[in-house]
């Protein structure tokens, strides 16, 4: 990480004092909990929050509270797999007192940590362990990974999916098909190793946003109960019909459902240690979704990745203007609605016009929300509906983990016990939040996948 | 609009679990709310009801006044705890009168047990008799326990048959061979050897645990040899390591794993190497990381899932929101820095003790921080604890009191709300490190609560 310029330097006079030229992320050196070599305390050095680019991340407290239960390690689906992977607590608390001394190198193993955040959960001390993670990966990339290494090229481009997807959508049928191409995927492999096993998802032929266009915006003005849409990449160039669905139940609820403008949440960047590009779009979106709750609108996302991102990784990672607003603000789709609308009242009249079995996979990132349940639970009493959680392992893909040739095999190890709970279960529809988690299902059943939200559309007729 | 419940449980081990569970067979809809996974997964997957009674009183009292800790005061004279106890539901009237037992009753600890065994069916033994067995645990200690997995059963330590412990140079908080020693001073009846065998070296040294245990559950090959046939046959060679008093050797009718024998599908794993070795097969229970703590995490939530209960993790309960006519109404809910009310006729309170933070502490006091119920303790903070660390610690049987129906009492000693009862570790008065009776006050004080929290809530 380069060293910031720009502000006072408080950070680094600290560091200079102390005779230390140490890294300004390295993770509270300086911190106002004590971690300073320096005898005297300056209050002007302490910012704990400012991190990217420059500021000084406090992490110290969080590493005094580890007591090594190791409950985060028996949490973690790539430990279970891979016995190279030294853990949680090891990428987290440890290697952060590691890193007190100087010329100590993040571990590489860093790289092999999928951001799945289980441990987050995991941890009875609430050490924040994913920051810990966040900040480590991204000073490993930024300070000892090869900038023209295939692999930093190939991690950039996953994890900036937008971009490609971008693009692949202004000829949404040749990119479905030249992606796929069995030569192009060979030489993807060869060249970017990326796993010519995964079919890429299709681009629609009509993005969420041109379709939102095209049907006039918001056809429910209510400026007492309004939603700023964030719908993600996904929602937008691939699966459209889950952003349609979140349109019309939110319409049926009465809601004004605003779209402002948007990029990616940056869940994609930080698994990739890709923390300035990251930094980049969050400043877009805090701008257009704080623009958003001046006119009193909730955001809502229908990805819980991007959720999460926006609640726990923006204030942990970022400090942007109006960056705590957004996180207070916002909410997953169907928690939204559990909370302000009489949901089950609304779907204990309703009934499906054909049965339904659903092998629901709860993602990891939900997890964290406490939302690990909140489908079997809202759906599993509607008549006509059968909802089967399929367990709580990990569907090992993990956002562009899977996605990569040397990570490709651990992910299906990964992801074996979900395909074989899936089998089990009645229901051959699976069902989950996380757009990637749906592409690993999809992949290793062959099942169709559908978003809750989707299945609310279809009982509550919006 | 709150998200209701007709019985809220706040908290995630097993007092939560118990009280959720048994509000579920009352009829009631119960939500079950805790802050991050079960810690279940730290326990070693014993259940307890009673081992020791504890002395209270010193045999020779030095001086005068209470127990104080670091004045300088000639330490007072302890006498060794009771036991092991062989029957715990007979020397609950030996507890001293402010224990959770005393307060609901030695039927509470039996219908915990009886709900506890009808939760985990298959998988736990020790149901068919009132009282204790006794188990060897990875400390080399042998622990009287009222239920242990079926997995542990084998290693009963009242069992003569000759024993082969089994360990790995790669597990470093695990040996072998001063296990087997320990084992022989604590004078168990059969003799025993210790081995460290070749198998997880051919993972690094700081494998987890559960990677092992996937191993085994998928019969991974190591090296090319299937796991479980590569395990057997590491161990082979040490079947007749047992030499007994008379120089004799033995060929062992039992060998004890650390417990790593798989996760999924633990009972395939054991049977196998059972057969590839021709004798019994047990796990140890082992400190944290447990996956007999997991397992039993796992089939006990299975078990809320099938009864109908509402669960989520992630959010911790921060406060009570709203109260009326001396219940309260809704509490709130922090979901990533929203506060969320959540209602419920009945609240369960059952956050754990000081080490699962349902009890917090500074340097002013020890407080409950969810409800704000009151915590009894001495304004001295230097009456808190005494120099002897394994002496009668008064921090230990800190927490909210209850009356015989499970309700959180206030400082007076009146129920502090008439629709809050608690559970577990966070009740105070047993002082369940000593006494081995952790799970015990879990299932009993679990038990009462849920059941008292549903007839309120359909009142």
């Amino acid at each position: 990480m380069t060293r910031h310029t720009d502000d006072d330097g408080g950070a680094e006079r600290a560091a200079d004092r102390a005779g230390h030229d140490q890294a300004a992320t390295d993770g509270g050196v300086e911190s106002a909990t004590g971690g300073s070599d320096s005898a005297e305390l300056d209050p002007d050095a302490y910012d704990p929050v400012d991190v990217f680019p420059g500021g000084d991340l406090d992490l110290r407290e969080g590493a005094d509270s580890c007591y090594k239960c190791t409950s985060c390690d028996t949490s973690c689906p790539v430990a279970e797999v891979d016995e190279e992977f030294p853990g949680p607590k090891f990428q987290g608390p440890e290697q952060w007192r590691l890193k007190r001394k100087e010329d100590h190198d993040i571990d590489e193993s860093i790289t092999s940590c999928s951001n799945c955040m289980r441990c987050d959960d995991a941890c009875p001390s609430s050490v924040p362990l994913s920051q810990m993670h966040n900040e480590a990966r991204g000073q490993y990339v930024e300070e000892q990974m090869e900038k023209l290494s295939v692999e930093y090229l190939r991690n950039r481009v996953l994890a900036n999916y937008r971009t490609s997807a971008r693009l692949a959508s202004v000829f949404p049928r040749t990119a479905s098909f030249v992606m796929n191409f069995g030569p192009v995927r060979w030489g993807m492999e060869k060249a970017l190793g990326i796993p010519k096993e995964r079919d890429f998802p299709e681009f629609a032929t009509e993005t969420f946003r041109e379709w939102w266009k095209a049907r006039g915006g918001a056809q429910v003005q209510n400026p007492d109960k309004r939603v700023a849409y964030f719908h993600g990449c996904y929602s937008n160039f691939n699966t459209p019909e889950v952003g349609k669905a979140m349109v019309r139940v939110y319409e049926h609820f009465g809601y004004e459902v605003m779209v402002p403008p948007q990029k990616c949440s940056g869940t994609p960047m930080f698994a990739n240690g890709m923390l300035k590009d990251a930094r980049r779009h969050a400043e877009t979106n805090v701008e257009s979704l704080v623009a958003a709750i001046g006119e009193g609108a909730d955001v809502i996302a229908s990805c819980t990745s991007c959720s999460l991102s926006l609640r726990q990784e923006y204030p942990e990672l970022f400090d942007i203007h109006g960056i705590e607003d957004v996180s207070e603000h916002t909410y997953e789709a169907l928690e939204y609605l559990r909370i302000h609308e009489d949901l089950d009242g609304e779907l204990a009249e309703s009934e499906l016009a054909d049965e339904q079995s659903f092998a629901y996979h709860a993602p990891c990132h939900a997890r964290n929300q406490g939302l690990s349940r909140q489908a079997v639970e809202t759906f599993r009493d509607v008549d006509g509906v059968t909802m089967e959680d399929v367990g709580d392992s990990c569907s090992g893909i993990s956002g562009t983990y899977g996605w990569k040739e040397e990570k490709y095999e651990k992910s299906m190890k990964i992801g074996a016990e979900m395909f074989e709970h899936m089998e089990e279960a009645d229901g051959d529809v699976g069902m989950t939040e996380c757009p990637t988690c749906a592409m690993q299902m999809e992949h290793g059943t062959g099942y169709e996948i559908k978003h809750p939200l989707q299945l609310l559309e279809d009982a509550v007729g919006a | 609009m709150a998200i209701d419940s007709d019985v809220l449980v706040v908290g995630g081990g097993l007092a939560a679990i118990t009280a959720a569970a048994a509000a579920a067979r009352e009829g009631a809809d119960v939500r079950l709310v805790s802050h991050k996974s079960s810690t279940l997964r730290q326990a070693s997957g014993l259940i307890d009801a009673l081992g020791y009674v504890p002395a209270t009183e010193p045999a020779q009292p030095l001086r005068e006044g209470p127990p104080t800790a670091g004045r300088e005061l000639d330490p007072d004279d302890w006498p060794d705890p009771e036991g092991p106890l062989a029957d715990p539901f007979e020397a609950i009237d030996r507890l001293p009168e402010s224990h959770p037992y005393r307060t609901v009753g030695a039927d509470a600890l039996g219908d915990g047990l009886s709900l506890f065994d009808e939760l985990t069916g298959e998988m736990y033994r020790g149901g068919h008799t009132d009282r204790n067995a006794l188990v060897p645990t990875f400390g080399g200690s042998v622990k009287p326990t009222a239920r242990y997995p079926a997995a542990a059963e084998a290693g009963i330590a009242s069992d003569d048959r000759p024993t082969l412990i089994v360990g790995f140079r790669s597990l470093t908080d695990y040996d072998a061979r001063a296990f087997a020693g320990r084992l022989e001073a604590a004078g168990v009846p059969f003799d025993v050897a210790g081995a460290e065998v070749e198998f997880a070296e051919a993972f690094r040294a700081d494998t987890k645990i559960t990677r092992l245990a996937k191993a085994l559950d998928h019969d991974e090959e190591i090296d090319g040899v299937p796991a479980r046939e590569a395990l057997a046959k590491a161990v082979a060679p040490h079947l007749h390591d047992v030499v007994d008093e008379a120089g004799g050797v033995d060929r062992v009718e039992r060998v004890g794993f650390p417990a790593f024998l798989g996760d999924q599908h633990g009972e395939a794993v054991r049977e196998e190497l059972a057969d590839r070795l021709g004798a019994d097969v047990f796990e140890i229970p082992m400190g944290p990381p447990s996956l007999p703590g997991l397992r039993l995490e796992d089939r006990l939530y299975d078990a809320l899932d099938e009864a109908g209960v509402r669960f989520e993790t992630g959010n911790p309960v921060v406060g009570i929101e709203t109260q009326s006519d001396g219940a309260i109404e809704t509490v709130s809910v922090d979901r990533k820095g929203r506060e969320t009310p959540y209602g419920a006729d009945a609240f369960v309170l059952a956050t754990g003790g000081l080490v699962g933070k349902g009890l917090d502490s500074d340097r002013e006091g020890v407080t409950e921080p969810a409800f704000g119920l009151h915590v009894e303790q001495p304004a001295d903070r230097y009456e808190w604890f005494v120099d002897d660390a394994f002496g009668d610690q008064p921090y230990a049987r800190f927490g909210v009191r209850i009356d015989e129906e499970g309700r959180a009492l206030d400082e007076a000693g009146a129920p502090a709300y008439e629709n809050v009862f608690a559970a577990g570790g966070v009740v105070g008065g047993a002082d369940v490190a000593r006494e081995k009776s952790a799970s015990g006050v879990s299932l009993a004080t679990g038990v009462v609560a849920g059941r008292r929290a549903a007839k309120e809530a359909s009142q």
